[in-house]
Parts: structure tokens; sequence; C-alpha cells
């Protein structure tokens, strides 16, 4: 059955038609690559998986259950976790206090709380060996590789049960080394069970690491294909327009 | 900047020592502890017990202030009305005792009056989006002018019938000789510390100030904690004015003139960062102490007064000099 399924979704601002009928699903332990121009809709759709908009029209639903977001803590609720494209991190935190940043643990009672720092170094230490990553827990990110951040945030979606993971951009700024570290992050998460949303620009990684590859181009869904059957030469086409739909 | 994958992989876990020798505190608790044995040597008067319980009660207004200012500034915000605040609450907790009521109603009333106003400044900062420079530097004339509305411009030297216990909360010496206002620093100070390390809104704090962004992305309810932060910090001058009330005797409404000054000036020498996300309770006493010690001293070797500021603005200037450097060293 498939973790997530659109059927039908529409977006429009005023008389801009962002987003335009769109159906999809993605099934469990699956990489999509969502391709597509500036302005193509990909991150309006994404943002509305992300409970950031609310679909002008049509449904979502989610292990055959009707999903309806109004924020997006309501979204991590669900088990859709989102690694933004600038990570969302803070450079003055460790490693461990950014994974565990807005939902921390704590040992005690009710207003007498503390921070349990050992159960949270712990944890996302796991979390990084999980993830293959040399990260430390307890390392400033600010001190850390563009690689290595990417774990970081990453890792802090497989704090709860994710079940959906949406990477926007993961691999736009960083070099072709650190590149390959996120690209294994990505499948380690898929092995997990987990599906995987690949927001990119970049045809290489996608073709890497994807199963299936969904283009959009003016807010329409224009291909949704596997990647096997795909080419990089016809992605190219879909996004740009010279190949209408297939 | 191009780091290679390598670098942080290599780079070892600081060792003690070398995390001390990087820190700014420490090179600021370095400089107090040699300027305290140069004057025990340089002069006779420095080491005498009551010089020592002079500087160390005088550390404590601006350092109780201070220790309430590191909230704001870690979150990268700054708070400039707390002289007048200082001023408005210790003008409020007068007039209200002087007026027939009893110190726990003034108090009271002088707390409620600081808490009124760090939440409105946090409100205005946190939901209408203004700078807080800006809000708090309206508050400043506000609340100073506020005050003198309060007493029409006199200065109150009565306190009713509760007078003796006022001045005793401020300027007795409970224990062990030490003056009140040290203890309630100490007291205060350990509060700060222990809400900074070991709690979420002490951990969602640094996080506001390291990346806003990211803290609002990561559910962390920044709003509430901003309006938070400017309500600690003016209950921390409302606090320092209801004890310096007690200590002087006496309030007028010139009370705190440029407190806010020295106070960020102890924040900053104590190692915390005015783009935020840096500072510690133990760096705003140590800060606040080098300020006393410098004026002490000063006065002791009978250097004219004027030159008071620009050894202290010097020792502001040091302090960001040592940070500016270790930066410079890691960006290379």
């Amino acid at each position: 059955m498939a973790v997530l399924e659109l059927t039908n979704i529409s977006r429009h601002f005023g008389a801009i038609q962002a987003v335009n009928d769109v159906s999809l699903s993605i099934e469990p332990g699956q990489v999509v690559g969502l391709m597509g121009d500036n302005g193509a809709g990909k991150s309006t759709l994404v943002k509305m998986i992300a409970g950031n908009f609310r679909p002008s029209h049509g449904t979502m639903h989610m292990d055959g259950k009707e999903l309806i977001l109004h924020k997006p803590a309501e979204a991590r609720q669900h088990g859709i976790e989102i690694v933004h494209q600038d990570l969302a991190l803070c450079n003055n935190l460790t490693a461990a206090a950014n994974v565990y940043l807005g939902r921390e643990l704590r040992l005690g009672m009710g207003p007498f709380r503390i921070l349990d720092y050992a159960a949270m170094y712990k944890r996302a230490g796991q979390l990084f060996a999980e993830l293959k990553s040399e990260t430390r827990p307890r390392d400033l990110v600010k001190q850390m590789s563009g690689g290595q951040r990417q774990a970081v945030a990453i890792a802090r979606t497989m704090l709860s049960q994710a079940k959906i993971v949406l990477m926007d951009e993961p691999t736009a700024a960083i070099s072709v080394r650190q590149v390959a570290e996120v690209l294994n992050l990505i499948r380690h998460l898929r092995d997990q069970g987990i599906a995987v949303v690949l927001i990119s620009h970049r045809m290489p990684d996608v073709f890497t690491v994807a199963d299936r590859v969904i283009v959009m181009r003016r807010g329409r869904k224009v291909a949704d294909k596997t990647i096997a059957s795909s080419s990089p030469e016809e992605v190219t086409g879909l996004i740009t327009g010279a190949i209408e739909q297939v | 900047m191009a780091l290679t994958i390598d670098q942080p992989i290599e780079h070892k876990r600081q060792s003690l020592p070398a995390r001390l020798f990087a820190s700014q505190t420490f090179w600021v608790v370095i400089s107090v502890i040699l300027a305290c044995l140069f004057l025990s040597f340089a002069t006779d008067a420095f080491a005498t017990s009551k010089n020592l319980y002079n500087i160390t009660r005088n550390i404590t207004f601006v350092a109780i202030i201070a220790l309430g200012m590191t909230f704001v500034i870690i979150t990268g915000g700054i708070d400039l009305s707390v002289g007048s605040v200082l001023c408005l609450s210790s003008m409020v907790l007068a007039v209200t005792m002087h007026a027939g009521y009893s110190i726990e109603v003034g108090i009271l009333a002088s707390i409620g009056t600081a808490l009124a106003i760090g939440a409105f400044n946090g409100i205005l900062i946190a939901y209408l989006g203004f700078p807080p420079f800006v809000v708090t530097l309206g508050m400043l004339s506000i609340a100073r002018s506020l005050a003198m509305v309060a007493s029409n411009n006199t200065v109150v030297f009565q306190f009713g019938p509760d007078h003796a216990k006022l001045l005793a909360l401020g300027g007795g010496a409970w224990v062990f000789g030490i003056a009140n206002p040290v203890l309630y620093m100490i007291l205060l100070a350990l509060i700060t510390g222990f809400i900074l390390r070991w709690t979420k809104f002490g951990r969602h704090i640094f996080a506001i100030g390291g990346n806003e962004h990211a803290a609002t992305l990561t559910g962390v309810p920044v709003r509430q904690i901003k309006v938070a932060v400017y309500m600690i910090s003016a209950l921390s001058a409302g606090i320092a004015g209801v004890i310096q009330t007690g200590w002087l005797g006496a309030v007028t409404t010139n009370l705190g003139t440029g407190m806010e000054l020295q106070v960020i000036a102890a924040t900053v020498i104590g190692g915390a960062n005015l783009a935020g996300g840096v500072g510690t309770a133990f760096g705003a006493i140590v800060g606040a102490a080098l300020i006393e010690v410098i004026r002490n001293s000063l006065g002791l070797l009978g250097i004219n007064a004027f030159w008071q500021g620009v050894f202290i603005g010097g020792a502001i200037l040091l302090a960001v000099l040592f940070d500016r450097i270790r930066n410079f060293r890691r960006s290379d």
C-alpha cells in the first residue's frame, strides 16, 4: 500500500495556479526524485505535504487514511519529516542538540525537568552510526563539513518513526565527495523502509539514488516513471518542455 | 572557507586546558585575579575587609542585571531600558511603602511593574517585529519619565512602617558578614546558570540566538521565548532596584542613569556575543567584577576619576579583541 497518496491536488495563489491537478503515490522504501525547473510547482507541492500550505483542491491520504494538515507540527506527528534546503541547523549548538532541537529529552517530573544530556548524546551517536556518518554528537555544528551537517539534519528525521522524508535540494551546495556521502545517507533511510522524496536540480543524483522520477512543469505532473525506463536526456526534455508529456 | 571532510574527522576533542585558554571568560578571570594581587601589594587600602566588602557589594547591582541581560543577548537581542526600569521599580517600591503599605505589597508592586514593562517590550519585539534596539530605547525614556511622574521628581527616603525591614533587606549582612546583595547575586547567578545549561528553555534561547529561522522550523516557540527573555531582563532590573533601594535608603529619579551601558559592557567583557548564541552566567558576574575592580583601583591608585571611561572602554575592546583573534585563527 502506498505510504502517501495524493489525488488531484491543486493549489492556487490568487490567479496563479502553482500546482494543477497532480496525483501521485509513494511506496514505502522508495526514493522518488522530484524534478522541475524553478517555478514548476515542486516547492508548493512539497509544502502542502509538509503542512505549510493547504491544498485548494484534492485530497491526501497516508496509509489509506485521509490526511489534513494545518501546520508543520502536525505533519511531523504523522511521520512526515522535512530536511530543509538550508538544513535549519544552529551553528552554536552541538550535533546532538541540533538533532533534538524542539523535542529535547528530559529527566524528572512536572516543572522540575532537566535536559537528559547523556540520553541525547547516546541516541544521537546511534543515529550517526546507523547513517555510517563520522559525525560525533558532542561536536559543534559550526566545525562540521557539509556532509556531516546533512547527516545531522537527516538524523533529526529518524528520531521518531518517520514514514516519509522530504529532502529539499540536499546536494545543492556541497562538494562532490560530500554528495556521495549524502546519497549514501538517503540509501540508509530507504533501507529502513522510509520513503524519500528528493527534490533536486542535479540529474546525476536523481539517476544514482532514485527508483522513480517525477517531473513537473508549470504546475502539472508531466512524467512519472521508473528510473530504469527513463534517461537524463528525456528528463531534461521534459523539464524544459522540449518533450510535452510521457 | 572550503572545509574538506577529513579536517573535522581528524579534529580531536579539545582538552580541558586548550578549551580554557580559548575562553574569553577565563582570561577575564585571570585579569581580575592579577589586578587584585597587584592592588593588594601596591596599596594598603585594597585588601582591607571594608574595601572588599564595598567592591563585592558594588559589583552586585550591575551583575544582577547583567544576568538578566545575558538571556536577552544570547537570543541576539538587546535591552537598553534596564537602567530606567531599575529606577522605576525602585520608585514604585518607595512610593508604595511611603504611602503606608507593607514591604510585601511594595515589592509586589515593584516587581509587577518591571514584569509588565518586560512583557510590553517583548510583545512589541516578538509579535510585532519591532527591532529590540528601538523598542528598548523608547522604554528607556518612558520608564524614567514614569518614575518622575510617580514621585513628582522628588527624593523618597521615608518608607513607611516597614522602613527598617527594607533597609535590612538591602543593607544588611545576614550570613558570615557578606553583604546581602552579594548573597542575592550568587543565588541569582546559580539559578541563571542552571536555567541556561539544564533546561529546555535555556537550550531554546541558545537555538534562537544561533539560528532563529531554524528554531522556528524545528518547532521552538520562538515568540513566547522572546517575550520571556525581555521579562527576565526587566525582572532582574526590578530585583536590583529593590535591593539598591534598601541599600541606599533613598530613591532619586536619576538612579541607574547610564547603567544599561555598564550592564552590556559587563556581559560583553564576560564573553557574551552581541550577535547572539553565546553567553554564560559566570561571564556576566566576572565582567561586572572586572569593571568594578578597574574603577576601585583607579581610585586607590590616585588616578584622576576622569580616566575611568578610558580604562573600562579599553577593557571592553581588549576582551572582544581576544574573541576576534580566536575567530581569525579559526577561519584561516
